[in-house]
């Protein structure tokens, strides 16, 4: 056969020597300089080969001289963030809480990083966009159980509400009236009325009125005279209009009956102190957080001073506790 | 020789060899226009990066620059940002339509004299001229064995072409960034890595293009010539060899000995020797030929010399041609030039140029946008008041800082306040500085009374901005108040 190898007259081409049925086959090599490629490809992979894994095994692939692995890559990548992200954090700790509005980089900073913290460990509850649920407060808004400037709200992340065996938790219990027989059923009827007159969602009627002494008696020591309750208890405010479990009248009747006994976690057990300023520095900036109370600045600057004591304000100011 | 003696002789392969090209040294009228645009074009080239534009303290000086960095691109008095790039899309269909208008009226003279491949590859030629001699001391040198005479012409023809291909690829960079400054980091080694690379990838490209590919480049790799072909039609300018007039071709000595048997050319092959692309003129129009009419000069050189008129190889268009051939009078240049599509072409091309001027004059250096929350769409205020959340971003488009006031057009009774502020400090309108040449972004709260909006679910509203020293507002921008049901 490759005896029968001939040059092509028309294209001066030499045939490779196969005929079958007077078709024949020239020899055109590969150009030359696709061969130099494919020469160069294979000399890559061969250098690859060794310096990069490629031979699988039963326990992972060959290291290669490199000993590269994208684990490690990866794990490089987030130890050189972590090294950025960790003066952010040592800046943080280091801040006092009550000047850290005035470092506005910081502060920005610690909302950008606790917006991100938000997203793993807050949506659960209080939803995405921190809108919250029923049961769940809206961290957007400017009613606050327990007070909404950094330092308190820093409080309450770091404690939790009603965490169990945490000495520290932010604590209220309203007793369940209902179920423990304190109010009757019609009286409960009252004080609903009552409440929902007080929050303006109804007119004053013969209900209400029954309602006011009882409310007076029961409830008032925690909620205020005029329900505007008391954030130094954690006792929500009932004139607004703004209700964690409702402001309808099933709602506040049942509230009133079996009270309610909303839990958060104290965080401070779980997450580092950097971060949990990052969540109060993002909370706060919502649209709800309120600025320092000015007896409060005073306390702790005379803490941090270690000097003359300003007695009055100082006790009256320490209603995060 | 027969055609098919022709080929069994030299075997046809899918990879021609170049044959190399020794275009001689020619001076006359389009040699001169060429000299002019080479200067010209390279002199824009090289210079444009070094002028200096005083746009104040916030903004470079540079004239020409492309700040990607800073996504910002400065030309002269005009700066444009990122989201009016539409400016740069207009000029570069500008450009498009332009060479089909260039290319309808007057042939492939984008290819003859303006395209970087032919200026510099011009270029490259002088130089070599210089360093070697003209054509035929070319071919000796090219033809001659390695000696240390030849080796040191060669390296000196080398070392000037890549001097000038570095040149030529650091201009580059210097519409990047400021020209000073970038120069001396270039030096110290300071300028960032994709500086060094494209200087050495643009030296490359430019001292292999212009020194060894040359009309390769043209002929092979470039679309420009296959869509001209397609684009040209009988009253495009081509380069004509007139045939008609030329043929038979025949020496001085044969046209002395029978007068009226020969034709006009005498097969000098000057036209040959002087073309770039070594091709010969008078095998008719083919895509070898950029145009260059350096053929021209070379052969009106040569009618003048025998005494007979210019233009045996002369600009004509195809109509022409057929129509001298037979005897008529042609159409002059003018009417060629003046015809339907020829308008059409310059119709778009001066209509986008009008639309981006028009464009240009009109817009606006102070834009708002916003964007409202969505989650939550409102947040209920213990008032009951409703608190819509917006993202708002104003642009400052001006190389100074400026004060603008950004004000509330309807919803009336619903107010508003900054993330920094408090609704304490609600109003229709507030005022923020805005940095120079930046974007600044706030956090904007609208509140509206229960009672303002008992009812509807949601209402609509503008915010404007407009600087205090400007007589209108520069901007508005559409949003929404969402109330969620009654």
């Amino acid at each position: 056969m490759s005896g029968n190898k001939r040059i092509d007259q028309p294209t001066g081409t030499e045939t490779v020597g196969h005929e079958w049925d007077g078709i024949e086959e020239l020899n055109t090599p590969l150009p030359r300089w696709w061969l130099w490629s494919f020469y160069a490809c294979i000399a890559f992979a061969i250098g690859y080969c060794f310096l990069y894994p490629s031979v699988p095994g039963a326990n992972g692939a060959t290291g290669g001289l490199f000993k590269w692995s994208s684990r490690d890559q990866l794990q490089k990548e987030l130890n050189a963030r972590d090294a950025e992200l960790n003066q952010v954090r040592q800046a943080l700790v280091a801040a006092d809480i009550h000047k850290l509005e005035g470092n506005e980089q910081l502060m920005q900073e610690a909302i950008a990083g606790g917006s991100a913290a938000f997203k793993v460990y807050c949506v659960q509850c209080h939803g995405a966009g921190a809108a919250g649920s029923k049961g769940y407060p809206n961290l957007n808004d400017d009613d606050w159980l327990w007070g909404g400037d950094l330092a308190t709200i820093e409080k309450t992340i770091t404690d939790g509400v009603r965490q169990p065996n945490h000495v520290e938790t932010r604590y209220s219990q309203m007793p369940a009236f209902g179920k423990d027989g304190l109010l009757q059923p019609a009286q409960i009827e009252d004080v609903t009325s009552f409440v929902r007159v007080i929050s303006h969602q109804e007119k004053p009627s013969a209900s209400s009125r029954r309602g006011q002494p009882i409310f007076e008696a029961n409830c008032a020591i925690c909620h205020g005279p005029e329900g505007h309750g008391d954030r130094m208890q954690g006792a929500p405010n009932l004139a607004d209009a703004i209700w964690l479990y409702g402001g309808d009248r099933a709602s506040i009747s049942q509230t009133i009956a079996n009270s309610r006994f909303g839990v958060m976690p104290a965080w401070g057990l779980r997450l580092d102190k950097a971060t949990i300023r990052m969540l109060a520095a993002y909370v706060h900036s919502l649209g709800g957080g309120e600025a320092m109370p000015a007896a409060e600045m005073a306390a702790d600057m005379t803490a941090a001073d270690v000097g003359a004591a300003q007695e009055g304000p100082v006790e009256e100011g320490n209603v995060g506790e | 020789m027969s055609a098919n003696s022709d080929i069994t002789n030299s075997p046809l392969g899918a990879y021609q060899k170049r044959k190399s090209v020794f275009p001689k040294a020619v001076d006359g009228t389009f040699r001169r226009l060429k000299w002019a645009i080479m200067a010209i074009t390279l002199l824009i080239y090289y210079v444009t990066p070094w002028i200096r534009w005083d746009r104040g303290p916030y903004a470079p000086d540079q004239a020409v620059l492309v700040d990607i960095a800073h996504r910002r691109f400065y030309m002269f008095s005009i700066e444009i940002w990122p989201h009016e790039f539409y400016f740069v899309a207009g000029l570069l269909v500008m450009a498009g339509i332009g060479l089909f208008l260039i290319t309808s009226a007057v042939g492939r003279a984008w290819c003859g004299y303006s395209c970087p491949q032919t200026v510099w590859t011009d270029l490259f030629q002088h130089i070599e001229r210089f360093i070697d001699g003209d054509r035929n001391a070319q071919i000796r040198l090219q033809n001659a064995p390695w000696s240390a005479g030849k080796i040191a012409r060669r390296l000196l023809k080398w070392g000037i072409w890549l001097a000038i291909a570095f040149w030529t690829g650091g201009a580059w960079i210097l519409y990047f960034g400021d020209a000073p400054t970038l120069v001396r980091d270039f030096w110290t080694g300071h300028a960032a890595p994709v500086a060094y690379m494209t200087v050495f990838v643009l030296t490359m490209t430019t001292f292999v293009f212009g020194g060894f590919m040359r009309e390769q480049v043209c002929i092979y790799m470039c679309p420009w010539p296959r869509i001209q072909t397609a684009m040209m039609d009988e009253k495009s300018l081509l380069v004509t060899y007139r045939k008609w007039r030329g043929e038979p071709r025949g020496s001085l000595k044969q046209a002395q000995a029978h007068p009226g048997a020969v034709g006009d050319c005498i097969d000098c092959n000057q036209c040959v020797a002087v073309c770039p692309t070594g091709i010969d003129i008078r095998e008719g129009p083919q895509i070898g030929c950029i145009t260059c009419a350096l053929c021209i000069d070379a052969c009106d050189k040569v009618m003048a010399q025998v005494g007979r008129p210019r233009g045996l190889i002369d600009y004509v268009t195809f109509e022409n041609a057929e129509k001298e051939q037979h005897g008529a009078a042609p159409v002059s240049a003018l009417k060629s030039i003046l015809r339907p599509r020829t308008f059409v072409y310059f119709g778009v091309w001066a209509g986008i140029g009008l639309a981006l001027l028009f464009a240009l004059t009109s817009r606006t250096r102070l834009d708002i946008s916003a964007q409202h929350d969505r989650n939550p769409l409102f947040v209920r205020m213990s008032d009951g008041a409703i608190r819509n959340a917006y993202t708002v971003k104003l642009r400052n488009m001006e190389n100074r800082p400026r004060t603008v006031r950004v004000a509330m057009i309807g919803a009336q009774g619903s107010l508003m306040w900054r993330n920094e502020e408090t609704r304490a400090q609600a109003a229709r309108s507030f005022e923020v500085k805005l940095a120079p040449d930046a974007v600044t972004k706030l956090r904007l709260f609208v509140v509206t009374p229960m009672q303002a909006g008992a009812g509807t679910t949601r209402e609509e509203f503008s915010l404007s901005v407009q600087g205090l020293e400007d007589d209108k507002i520069s901007d508005t921008e559409e949003l929404i108040i969402e109330r969620g049901g009654s």
